[in-house]
């Protein structure tokens, strides 16, 4: 494969500590076309949740990677993925965000699909071939890969792909402590979170699991726990990055803040901790007390190469992004939770992630704020001595939870799918 | 309960924006009651969406509110400082009537956030509940509808609708 760039992209040398990303990774749209190329059309993707589409019928649009989808879950109950458009000549067979339906009309022509995306009817069936039916080519196409782990579904364009439980690897681990969270399955939350950041979609994948930011950028927000005491003081930041290959990377930590799977503060009160207590005495009887412990005590910022985002903190976000420019993206954001919560622990955590995530939070709009900055800082990233960004924190260090660790488990996979090459003796391998 | 004309309330209103777009945010905040709720739903929910079940983009009590007019007054409040220049419109205002002992108004609104060259715009609907005390009106209620698909381009509702 060759390079989009001569120059090498990503430059690690351990024993100086150095870990660099050059900063034209984040303006230049020939990489941004070999992301395309090389990581979203080859790497699985999320494309939603099946509580989404929960009842037979139920349907949502969707935007992936720059493709138009329809998510569908058919008659038969089966979940399937198409490219939403016409096999007659293009139109959307679905215009709608979501609903519940057994069949799509395509407005143009009239040709009309089931939920399972076969050709059931076409205006004027005897001016085409008798067996057109028969050819297929009247159906709409599925993405080539559809994958669905406990809940969770991803695709894939790339027809060759091994399987999405390989691909996952190691990140199920950290999956499963969230996905165990619940006994009867999670579910996202009504509403959807979605806006856009003038930035590359790389800045939000370093900034979604970075824990060195928090004290500068979050400072206001640090503030406003202190105001209304709603901390454990007891409970301090500390944990680990960790890097889970296939650029796949998480931090774990314990935090002050509450949690509604059982991390209680005194703000939720006598009969919040009662309620706390129960769900880890029934998580500690289906998992072991040592797994509960380590499911309500411990925070989870996953990264999921290349840009699927599972924060378990203060609340649960699935979050996913893609660029529509080097200096673009646009951003969706889920709330998850346990399908059988009570409405008690349901409204805490809606309290929670609001209070610190999305565009109207506390802390979110100001990593917006510095992922702009960053992008505006770039406009010298090819001026000499400026052209490179600092990743090396940490490096031949015990892994700490505000190290930048996670960070080059990202570069380096990133590097060997978008320019072929090693991070190590100046990019060549 | 007599109803505040129209009129009464266009210039209640008028006086709000006109608090929010010269950044006089406590004197703003003496507006609203001390039980005072502030909600921005995300987009894709219907209009009766409540934020007990459904993911907002912002549901503040009084205490969070409070707390944004706090923060939003700090240097640490990047995202808003250096502060953004602001423009409330607001127009289309009917009284409709009284409900559990509020006075149930609508206006539709367009604010434009203008920062680092880029203007943004909010354009949605006001649904308000007033109540009367005796300096006049006051807030009780105030939930913002953007006729948006989402906040794109805009990324964030940092500064007040
Ligand atoms: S384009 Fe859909 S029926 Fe013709
Ligand atoms: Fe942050």
């Amino acid at each position: 494969m060759n390079a989009p760039t001569p120059s090498p992209l990503v430059l690690e040398d351990e024993k100086q500590g150095l870990f660099r990303v050059a900063r034209k990774s984040f303006t230049d749209t020939e990489i941004m076309n070999a992301e395309y190329g090389n990581v979203f059309n080859k790497c699985w993707l999320y494309l939603g949740h099946e509580s989404e589409v929960a009842k037979k019928g139920d349907f949502i649009t969707r935007t992936v990677a720059k493709r138009n989808l329809l998510f569908t879950r058919d008659m038969n109950g089966v979940l399937n993925a198409f490219f939403n458009t016409c096999p007659h000549r293009g139109a959307e067979v679905c215009r709608e965000r979501a609903g519940n339906s057994k069949h799509f009309q395509c407005f143009y022509h009239g040709w009309i699909f089931g939920c399972d995306g076969q050709l059931k009817s076409l205006p004027g069936a005897d001016r085409y071939s008798a067996d057109f039916k028969e050819q297929k080519r009247g159906n709409l196409v599925p993405v080539p890969r559809f994958s669905n782990y406990r809940g969770m579904c991803f695709i894939n364009f790339d027809p060759q792909a091994g399987s999405l439980e390989d691909y996952l690897g190691n990140a199920r681990e950290y999956l499963d402590l969230v996905l165990d969270q619940s006994e009867s399955g999670m579910v996202i939350l009504k509403g959807m979170q979605e806006y856009a950041i003038r930035a590359n979609w790389k800045l939000l994948v370093e900034n979604s699991n970075d824990g060195y930011h928090a004290a500068t950028t979050h400072a206001s927000y640090l503030d406003y726990l202190a105001n209304t005491h709603a901390l454990d003081k007891e409970v301090a930041l500390r944990g680990v990055g960790r890097e889970l290959g296939g650029g796949h990377a998480v931090v774990e930590y314990t935090a002050p803040w509450g949690r509604p799977i059982a991390n209680w503060i005194p703000k939720w009160g006598e009969e919040g901790k009662k309620e706390m207590d129960a769900l880890h005495a029934k998580l500690a009887e289906r998992h072991g007390k040592e797994r509960a412990d380590r499911i309500c005590f411990k925070n989870r910022n996953l990264l999921i190469f290349p840009n699927l985002v599972l924060n378990d903190i203060m609340a649960v976000t699935v979050r996913t992004f893609y660029p529509t420019a080097p200096n673009y993206m646009n951003v969706n954001g889920w709330a998850l939770g346990p399908n059988e919560e009570s409405s008690w622990a349901r409204q805490y955590r809606l309290d929670n992630f609001l209070e610190f995530l999305g565009p109207g939070g506390f802390a979110t709009p100001d990593d917006v704020e510095a992922l702009e900055s960053c992008q505006a800082g770039y406009q010298n990233a090819l001026e000499t001595g400026a052209e490179w960004n600092d990743i090396s924190k940490g490096m031949g260090l015990d892994p700490f939870y505000d190290d930048e660790v996670q960070m080059r488990s990202f570069w380096k996979e990133w590097n060997r799918r978008v320019s072929g090459a090693s991070t190590k003796e100046g990019g060549q391998s | 309960m007599s109803l505040p004309t129209r009129s009464e309330v266009e210039d209640f209103l008028y006086q709000e924006a006109d608090l929010l777009d010269n950044w006089k945010l406590k004197e703003w905040l003496q507006l609203y009651t001390k039980d005072a709720e502030y909600q921005v739903p995300s987009t894709d929910l219907p209009k009766d969406a409540s934020p007990v079940d459904s993911l907002f983009y912002i549901a503040d009590d009084y205490v969070r509110l409070e707390q944004r007019v706090i923060r939003l007054g700090k240097k640490s409040m990047h995202s808003e400082y250096p502060r953004s220049k602001t423009r409330h419109l607001v127009t289309n205002v009917r009284v409709l009537g009284e409900v559990e002992g509020d006075i149930q108004v609508t206006a539709g609104f367009a604010v434009f956030r203008t920062k680092w060259g880029n203007t943004d715009t909010f354009v949605g609907s006001y649904d308000y509940r007033l109540r009367r005390n005796e300096g006049g009106l006051l807030i009780r209620k105030k939930r913002c509808l953007l006729d948006l698909d989402g906040l794109r381009p805009q990324g964030r509702v940092s500064i007040l609708l």
